[in-house]
């Protein structure tokens, strides 16, 4: 009985190795521990032994049962594992093929250099403002100190409907409307596009300025350096880059200053004029001159964004060759 | 204004070299745009005098000259130039010179004569376009002395681009007053002295009240010869000032405006018929000016009239008819004052912008006639001899355009500026630049000079005092600020977060002109009048764009043009509409605009427009070569609208037939309809050159800019149900019609109604189609009852079967 016992347990693990799929050992499995397996026989013919001897027999019967039961699982994990691993290597992919397409957009460089410059000024505390592209007569130009016929009025080559009406030529109406609209102080940006009658490689007919306008008790021409100073060194974000103020004349400022910059010990390019409020221009406004003083400026957009992106031709901006606009994504 | 370096430092001249002058005038205000040397680029040329002269014995127009160059021997050079002559002075190139045009000067035989050098005219010597013969120099120039030398070419030609309130700076006189105050030096002394008459004799003026004419100075000069031209000294200067030598008499009245800024005419005085007559032109009256045109005048137009009629424009132009040339002997000088606010926009009025028109604009002193007469006077008398009469010097005292004494605060100019100089610091700078200052305490009363008509309120003082110290010398700062909360509306969309939206679609934005061509806008929307500018700038760019689809549409074809046939972009920006489409757009109600209107009648509208075309996913390994359709575009548009749900939004009928007629929808706010999307009718595809009909969508921007507050409902706990029914219906029934039908009779426990199957085809009868419905049932305190569902299911299909005649299919 006990040689039995061993021959049993050597043929069952020798049938549990053969097994090669899970349904092999199932097959084994009831082959062996079946209603009809032979260990299930094997506890069968225990039945048969005399009294004295059955509760031996019935340990070492249950004794191989339980190491079969065990090289079963054993088996199993392995086959399971090998079942997966197989899968797993079917279903293996070539990961250096592309991701799935998609377009991928994005937004006009013009955008990018406004949002640019509204985020730095709204580090200082500027809100956004917008108005109207056609403008009258008196926003653009009279309630700014230009009155009709004013040599002025030659530098900028206006779009005209009407005797009233034409294209903004510059982001300043919007100043005016806020400042009757609203009370001092005040810091606001006005970006938009504007309009001017000339079409070259450095002129367009359309345009983006950001207009910016600070009221308070006491804003001067340092002032004005200052926060200029320290946006164009943030703008550019780079050691090489000079900023210089020069005297000049617009009717809504005094004094008026320029501002040229250069990169690089490239040339002096001219990226915006500004200045300190005419009084006219608050006066027009309805705000008290020996109040309230402040700065305004005109950022030219592309012109900062050409020398940002190392563009060298403004019509590109609105041509929307996909070749150019992709670049900055 | 352009001028020689040399001239200007005749009138002041600081210790400080061609750059530093020329920094200090762009820190003045008065950007430099340029320097170039006065020295055209020629090398090796002399003056030299022809001392034989005989005809080629092989060629008929040139002839041999033996000239002089101050060498032992005579140069023997072969010569074309009609005006060769026997004694002439000319300059001469020599063997190893170069001219500016490059072209290096080497011995030669001409026709089989030896040609050791070149006779050089003007034009080849790059001092003057006019190329009439060899240059005529002076019979008494040096010979053998470099040109270069003699002409003094060793200047440099400053050009100032002057800001319009700078009027006393289109002179030497006065940009020299802007360098004393910044180097504090002294004008150097031009003693301007008086001409005495040597005849009583004084031409009749007569100025009308009405004219733009508030000064007039007259003066007879007779018996001059302008035969001969002005001498090279002056020409040279008048050159490098962009000025064409012309006669003695022009010469000089040029001179004297680029000097002093007194713009003066000569008249020849035998032309003349009676009185100088000084008043506005008869509306229609024509004149003849120097420049050869006849042009129409205006009533407004102050002219310069005798007993013919108009014989110039006041302070433009002369006429043709009382010019003078070589040949007059008898002339009237004129030096006036005409108001600038009457002079400006005539220039442009009569395309007649001219030196003196230039300086009437922007405002002359309105001292400087009688010195400019006189300063004139003697430079003419010197030049081409004459007798001068006395000076007739009418005047308006009452009209003169003089600036009255402001106050000048202190603490104003600290405010203004930032920092305030030192008193003595401001009172040198003022007296520098010629303003009158009287100390009062802390304050001063300024008067400005006759000749700065840009000095009127304090602040203008205040920017000299800035100016001249330099903005570069002042500190940077930054004002006081008391930073407040500003509002942050959470229901509103900003833009920037649109066009974000936009591009995380996969579309690029683009920016296109606000005028578009009429044409194609008459195409695109024929139901609304687009506003025309009264100037545009070409024709493709005339007027304003009533939708935005046009640059949309100008951009596909670009980029068509170059292979590039998928395409996804978006634009934002305005619309407009003219006074009656601002009502009547039916298809795009414009009340939904910005607030950004400037009069009854316009509507400016703030406006998104998408526009895809070609591949729904561009070409990879694992794509399909479908076309993006209607619904990838909607799809993109509705997760717009979801994300800005501010309005109840839905999508109707559009009768915009720019659309595809069976692939187009209106987009409903609340029911007003705000914008359309669909494909592109091809009927036009033709007309807009475009090779595929893309999906377009036009949308207010104002409906996306308005969200809602979350306002959270609980969340059911327990499981929802689904049911799906397949119903057979007629093929012109619209889900939004079925939907509606179920919707109407669900109860309330049914939380969605989505459609998850579309056919049409042979196993359905024609004309019919079956609609795949995904019902999902759920209550929030309890798990439903079967019978609920069955209930709801039921009543749903009733109301389909009545209403819309579907069946449920098997």
């Amino acid at each position: 009985m006990a040689l039995d016992l061993d021959q049993l347990l050597k043929d069952a693990e020798g049938m549990i190795a053969d097994a090669n799929s899970p349904d092999a050992l199932e097959n084994t499995r009831v082959e062996l521990l079946g209603k009809k397996g032979r260990l299930t026989d094997a506890l069968k013919a225990i039945g048969q032994l005399p009294k004295e001897e059955k509760p031996a027999a019935g340990q070492a019967v249950n004794k191989i049962k339980v190491q079969v039961q065990a090289k079963l699982d054993e088996r199993k994990l392995v086959l399971d594992q090998h079942a997966l691993a197989e899968k797993l290597a079917a279903d293996a992919l070539d990961v250096t093929l592309p991701g799935r397409a998609g377009y991928q957009g994005g937004l006009h460089p013009v955008t990018l250099t406004i949002e640019r410059i509204c985020a730095l000024f709204g580090s200082l505390g500027f809100s956004t403002v917008h108005g109207p592209e056609i403008e009258d007569d008196h926003h653009n130009f009279e309630a700014l100190n230009i009155p009709a016929h004013h040599p002025a009025r030659a530098m900028h080559d206006t779009f005209y409907f009407d005797a009233t009406r034409l294209l903004r030529t510059h982001t300043s109406p919007v100043q005016v409307r806020h400042m009757s609209a609203n009370q001092p102080p005040m810091r606001i940006l006005a970006p938009g596009r504007v309009y001017r009658c000339d079409s070259d490689q450095t002129h367009s007919p359309m345009f983006h300025q950001v207009e910016g306008l600070l009221v308070d008790r006491d804003v001067g021409l340092t002032d004005l350096m200052g926060h200029l100073e320290g946006f164009l060194q943030r703008f550019f974000d780079q050691d090489n880059c000079e900023i210089r103020f020069r005297p000049s004349y617009f009717p809504f400022t005094e004094p008026s200053a320029e501002v040229d910059i250069r990169i690089n010990k490239g040339p002096w390019l001219e990226v915006l004029g500004s200045g300190v409020v005419h009084p006219a221009v608050f006066r027009a406004a309805g705000i008290d001159t020996e109040a309230f003083t402040g700065y305004a400026f005109g950022l030219g957009v592309e012109r900062l964004a050409m020398l940002r992106y190392g563009v060298t031709d403004l019509r590109q901006f609105f041509e929307n060759d996909m070749r150019f606009l992709a670049q900055f994504h | 204004m352009k001028f020689s370096e040399n001239w200007l430092r005749e009138w002041v001249n600081p210790p400080v070299d061609t750059d530093t002058l020329s920094d200090q005038l762009t820190f003045l205000g008065l950007e430099v745009d340029e320097v170039v040397s006065a020295q055209p680029g020629f090398s090796d040329v002399v003056i030299a005098r022809i001392d034989k002269i005989r005809p080629h014995p092989d060629a008929k127009k040139l002839r041999i000259c033996d000239v002089d160059c101050g060498m032992i021997d005579l140069v023997q050079v072969v010569c074309g130039a009609p005006n060769a002559r026997l004694g002439l002075v000319t300059a001469l190139a020599q063997v190893g010179g170069v001219l500016p045009s490059g072209m290096k000067i080497k011995a030669a035989k001409l026709r089989g004569e030896d040609s050791s050098g070149m006779l050089c005219s003007a034009a080849e010597l790059g001092l003057s376009e006019s190329n009439d013969g060899i240059i005529e120099l002076p019979a008494n120039a040096p010979v053998g002395e470099p040109l270069a030398s003699y002409l003094e070419l060793n200047d440099n030609i400053i050009d100032i681009e002057l800001t319009p309130d700078r009027g006393d700076c289109l002179s030497l006189r006065g940009i020299a007053r802007d360098l004393c105050a910044k180097n504090d030096i002294s004008l150097l002394l031009h003693e301007i002295t008086n001409v005495a008459p040597q005849h009583k004799e004084e031409w009749l003026v007569q100025v009308a009240p009405s004219s733009s004419c508030v000064r007039y100075c007259g003066r007879i000069i007779r018996n001059v010869n302008l035969s001969e031209p002005s001498p090279t000294w002056m020409s040279e200067r008048l050159r490098r000032a962009g000025v064409r030598a012309i006669n003695p008499a022009v010469d000089v009245t040029n001179y004297v405006m680029l000097e002093l800024g007194q713009p003066m005419h000569a008249f020849d005085l035998d032309k003349l018929q009676g009185t100088i007559q000084v008043r506005e032109a008869g509306e229609g009256e024509t004149v003849e000016l120097l420049d050869g045109r006849t042009v129409e005048l205006s009533g407004d137009t102050t002219v310069i009239a005798d007993d013919s009629g108009a014989i110039g424009i006041a302070g433009i132009m002369g006429g043709l008819s009382t010019a003078v040339d070589e040949n007059t002997t008898n002339i009237l000088f004129e030096a006036a004052l005409f108001l600038p606010e009457r002079t400006i926009g005539k220039p442009r009025q009569y395309k007649c912008h001219t030196e003196s028109s230039q300086r009437f604009e922007r405002g002359v002193d309105p001292k400087l006639q009688k010195d400019a007469m006189e300063y004139a006077t003697g430079l003419l008398m010197n030049l081409a001899g004459g007798q001068p009469g006395p000076v007739t010097d009418w005047q308006d005292t009452r009209g003169l355009p003089l600036g009255e004494p402001v106050l000048l605060r202190r603490s104003r100019l600290q405010r203004i500026i930032g920092v305030a100089p030192e008193p003595d610091n401001v009172e040198r700078i003022l007296k520098r630049l010629g303003i009158d200052a009287e100390a009062q305490g802390d304050d001063w009363t300024v008067t400005p000079p006759s000749y700065r008509y840009d000095l009127r309120i304090e602040e203008d003082f205040i920017e000299e005092v800035a100016r001249v110290n330099g903005f570069d010398s002042l500190p940077r700062t930054s004002p006081v600020h008391k930073p407040e909360f500003r509002e942050v509306k959470e229901t509103f969309v900003s833009l920037i977060s649109i066009k974000q939206h936009m591009v995380n679609r996969g579309y690029q934005e683009v920016v296109t002109y606000s005028f578009v061509d009429a044409e194609q806008q008459n195409t695109l929307r024929p139901d609304l009048a687009a506003l025309p500018l009264a100037n545009p700038i070409s024709s493709d760019l005339a007027v304003m764009r009533t939708t935005l689809l046009g640059g949309l549409l100008d951009t596909q074809r670009r980029n068509q043009s170059r292979q590039l046939n998928s395409l996804r972009v978006f634009e934002t920006g305005l619309r407009f509409l003219q006074a009656s489409d601002a009502v009547t757009d039916t298809l795009l109600d414009a009340s939904f605009h910005d607030d950004l209107q400037i009069g009854h009648g316009l509507i400016q509208q703030s406006m998104l427009a998408g526009l895809a075309v070609g591949l729904r996913e561009p070409e990879s390994w694992n794509t399909t070569a479908d076309e993006v359709d209607f619904f990838d575009v909607k799809s993109d548009l509705e997760a717009l609208l979801s994300n800005a749900n501010g309005n109840q939004i839905t999508f109707g009928e559009c009768a915009l037939d720019t659309l595809h007629p069976g692939q187009r929808a209106s987009v409903l706010a609340n029911g007003v309809q705000v914008g359309y999307i669909g494909r592109l009718n091809p009927g036009l595809q033709k007309a807009v050159d475009l090779n595929t009909a893309p999906v377009v969508f036009e949308v207010a921007l104002k409906v996306l800019q308005t969200s809602t507050l979350p306002a959270v409902t609980p969340v059911s706990k327990f499981p929802h149900v689904r049911r799906d029914l397949a119903l057979l219906v007629d093929d012109n029934i619209a889900w939004s019609k079925l939907e509606s039908c179920i919707q109407s009779a669900a109860p309330a426990i049914v939380q969605s109604v989505k459609p998850f199957d579309l056919y049409e085809g042979d196993k359905v009868d024609a004309g019919k189609k079956s609609v795949a419905i995904g019902l999902i049932l759920q209550d929030f305190s309890r798990t439903l009852e079967e019978q609920e569902v069955e209930d709801a299911v039921e009543s749903i299909l009733a109301a389909v079967t009545s209403q819309l005649g579907a069946e449920l299919r098997g």
